[in-house]
């Protein structure tokens, strides 16, 4: 199972990383090197034995009712920038990509 | 106030003279702030603290001394100065995790424990240098450079609470706040010779510390005595409905034991120390496995009966640790991406270039490394291989723990590192910088109470012993603790 150039490329999609080519040889050495570790892990028997819900032993469900939090400063006062009682956050497309028939970007 | 005395000063000291007036709270955070200086706290010198006030530290001094009045009680901690580990939110100075994709973030609200402490009457001095979003070992993996052991300044703090652990070790403060996940309060209280505390997941709140995983996140404290760890825990510890994760399970008074731990013979009388074998491998360094053993026959003497025991899933805790975590830090993270949290890079022509751009530019290399680590194991094709796996092992790991505490243990005693303090930029390759937390990091995927106290020095370097102990049994802990403490004597730093 061994990572390549391609699945480097892949996850750093997926993770929202922007990774130069000239960094794929390392990130793909570095996450082989670390994973020929983990494969001990393949050789434990674990038939039988569940995953864990959550952190073992010690969990506690409860009503989520603590209510909202009061904040020490405005909201803003940290928010980039705020119109309106609104954040603004950049635009999800420029015309140009939507007019050149790109896939449409992901809301945030 | 002689800043010698205050270097020295235990919290228990400080509050008791601030309640009974005989010590201005104010001088109390003078003295810290003329410490850090003279230790040279900033980047200039240690480079343990990242953000201080001393006009805002003074000014909620002047408040506590008006509002608990001339000899009025003010708090367990009343007028102790304390720092905080940088990704523990707190009012008025930053909070960035020591990452320049959060530069300049303070946050609009306060973590229960920062306010917990406050309500004991601590007054927050400094927010502390730590490993990237408390990923290392060393607190190497810091955007504002390494943190330096004040033991030795060539060598790391340990991580990545290695800043907390630096200015209570250095003298600056008696009590600071770090995080764990993996050791990270553990050890770097070895490596700096101070006591360091990771509760049962849940007993304290963890709203307000920025999420790394989530399954393993806990905040722990740091002092450089256990009756002031224990007072610090007291005051943190205890159902908070802000944290859904938090336990409603009632906090034992730690410190109200220790009187009469002091003036029995034979304390530990009735108590079971467990000694796992698997902490204690042949390429253990021989120092350290001396030390241990002048510990352990230090709590035989003191009527604890010792007995050999087998934690047998203890070498996979590594493998797993390095799955689950960057795992759950894959998602924990995803936030800062520039929108929702985080300094956005301008310039883009395209949202996904901005998210990519502004993550790759904020994130260092190992934050890099375990978010790319965690996604690839979250990944279609590789989640059962990897992290479905790694959650069963870490099932077996746990179950480890429980058949030994259910068998009559009450503790366990090992060794808290396999080394001592190591030279800053000795270890390169990222996965034996894991390994540092090989004695570590399986408390924190049990889930199960364990802390650090100094038993001695190796080549003139502080030497920790770990104690372990089952779910909520912190008063256990705390109690072998404090007779061990007081049975080496001034041998733990020797």
């Amino acid at each position: 199972m061994g990572v390549t150039h391609d699945d480097v490329r892949h996850i750093a999609e997926l993770a929202r990383l922007s990774v130069g080519t000239a960094r794929l040889d390392e990130l793909a050495s570095e996450l082989n090197a670390i994973l020929g570790h983990m494969d001990v892990l393949g050789k434990v028997d674990t038939s039988g034995t569940p995953p864990p819900a959550a952190a073992p032993g010690c969990t506690h469900l409860r009503s989520d009712s603590s209510g909202p939090i009061p904040l020490a400063v405005p909201r803003e006062s940290f928010a980039p920038i705020m119109r309106d009682g609104f954040f603004i956050v950049p635009r999800l497309a420029t015309h140009e990509e939507l007019s050149s028939g790109g896939a449409r970007e992901g809301g945030a | 106030m002689k800043q010698t005395d205050f270097a020295d000063m235990p919290a228990s000291v400080i509050a008791a003279r601030v309640a009974a007036g005989s010590l201005d709270p104010v001088q109390a955070v003078a003295a810290s702030f003329a410490m850090s200086r003279e230790k040279k706290s900033g980047r200039d010198g240690l480079n343990l603290v990242l953000w201080s006030d001393e006009k805002l530290a003074t000014a909620d001094a002047s408040v506590l001394k008006e509002t608990m009045g001339p000899r009025g009680e003010g708090g367990s901690l009343a007028g102790v100065p304390v720092a905080v580990k940088d990704n523990i939110a707190t009012l008025g100075l930053p909070t960035t995790c020591a990452s320049r994709i959060l530069a300049g973030y303070v946050s609009p609200f306060e973590a229960t424990a920062v306010t917990r402490l406050r309500a004991a009457g601590a007054i927050v001095v400094a927010k502390t240098n730590m490993d990237e979003f408390a990923m290392g070992s060393s607190t190497e993996n810091s955007a504002y450079g390494p943190a330096r052991n004040p033991h030795d300044l060539r060598r790391v703090t340990g991580g990545s609470s290695g800043g907390s652990a630096g200015a209570v070790a250095a003298g600056i403060v008696p009590i600071a706040l770090g995080s764990e996940t993996g050791g990270s309060v553990r050890q770097p209280a070895s490596f700096c010779g101070i006591v360091g505390v990771k509760p049962t997941y849940g007993r304290v709140s963890r709203y307000g510390l920025v999420a790394f995983a989530s399954s393993l996140d806990h905040i722990g404290v740091m002092a450089r005595n256990v009756d002031d760890a224990a007072l610090a825990m007291q005051a943190i510890a205890g159902l908070d409905p802000r944290d859904s994760t938090s336990a409603d399970v009632p906090v034992a008074p730690y410190c109200e034991e220790f009187v009469s731990i002091a003036t029995t013979p034979s304390p530990l009388e009735g108590l079971t120390v467990g000694v796992p074998a698997e902490y204690f491998p042949e390429m253990l360094d021989p120092g350290i496995r001396a030390l241990c053993d002048r510990a352990l026959d230090a709590l035989r003497s003191l009527g604890a009966k010792i007995r050999k025991v087998a934690l047998p899933h203890t070498s996979l805790a590594i493998p797993v640790y390095y799955i689950i975590a960057p795992a759950e830090a894959s998602s924990n993270l995803a936030r800062f991406d520039g929108v929702r949290y985080g300094r956005r890079e301008s310039g883009t022509a395209s949202l996904r270039e901005m998210f990519g751009d502004t993550r790759s530019e904020g994130f260092g290399p190992e934050v890099t490394r375990r978010i790319l680590l965690g996604t690839y194991v979250l990944s279609a094709g590789y989640y059962d291989a990897y992290y479905r796996k790694a959650q069963s092992v870490r099932t077996l790991i746990a179950g480890d723990f429980a058949r030994v505490f259910a068998g009559g243990v009450d503790v366990l005693f090992t060794p808290t590192t396999p080394s001592t303090a190591f030279s800053i930029g000795q270890i390169t390759d990222p996965y034996e910088m894991y390994m540092s937390d090989i004695f570590t990091a399986t408390a924190n995927l049990a889930g199960v109470p364990a802390m650090s106290i100094p038993i001695g020095r190796e080549s003139g370097l502080p030497v920790g012993g770990q104690l372990i102990a089952g779910h909520f049994a912190e008063a256990a802990m705390f109690r072998v603790a404090y007779a061990l403490e007081a049975a080496l004597g001034g041998q733990a730093h020797q």
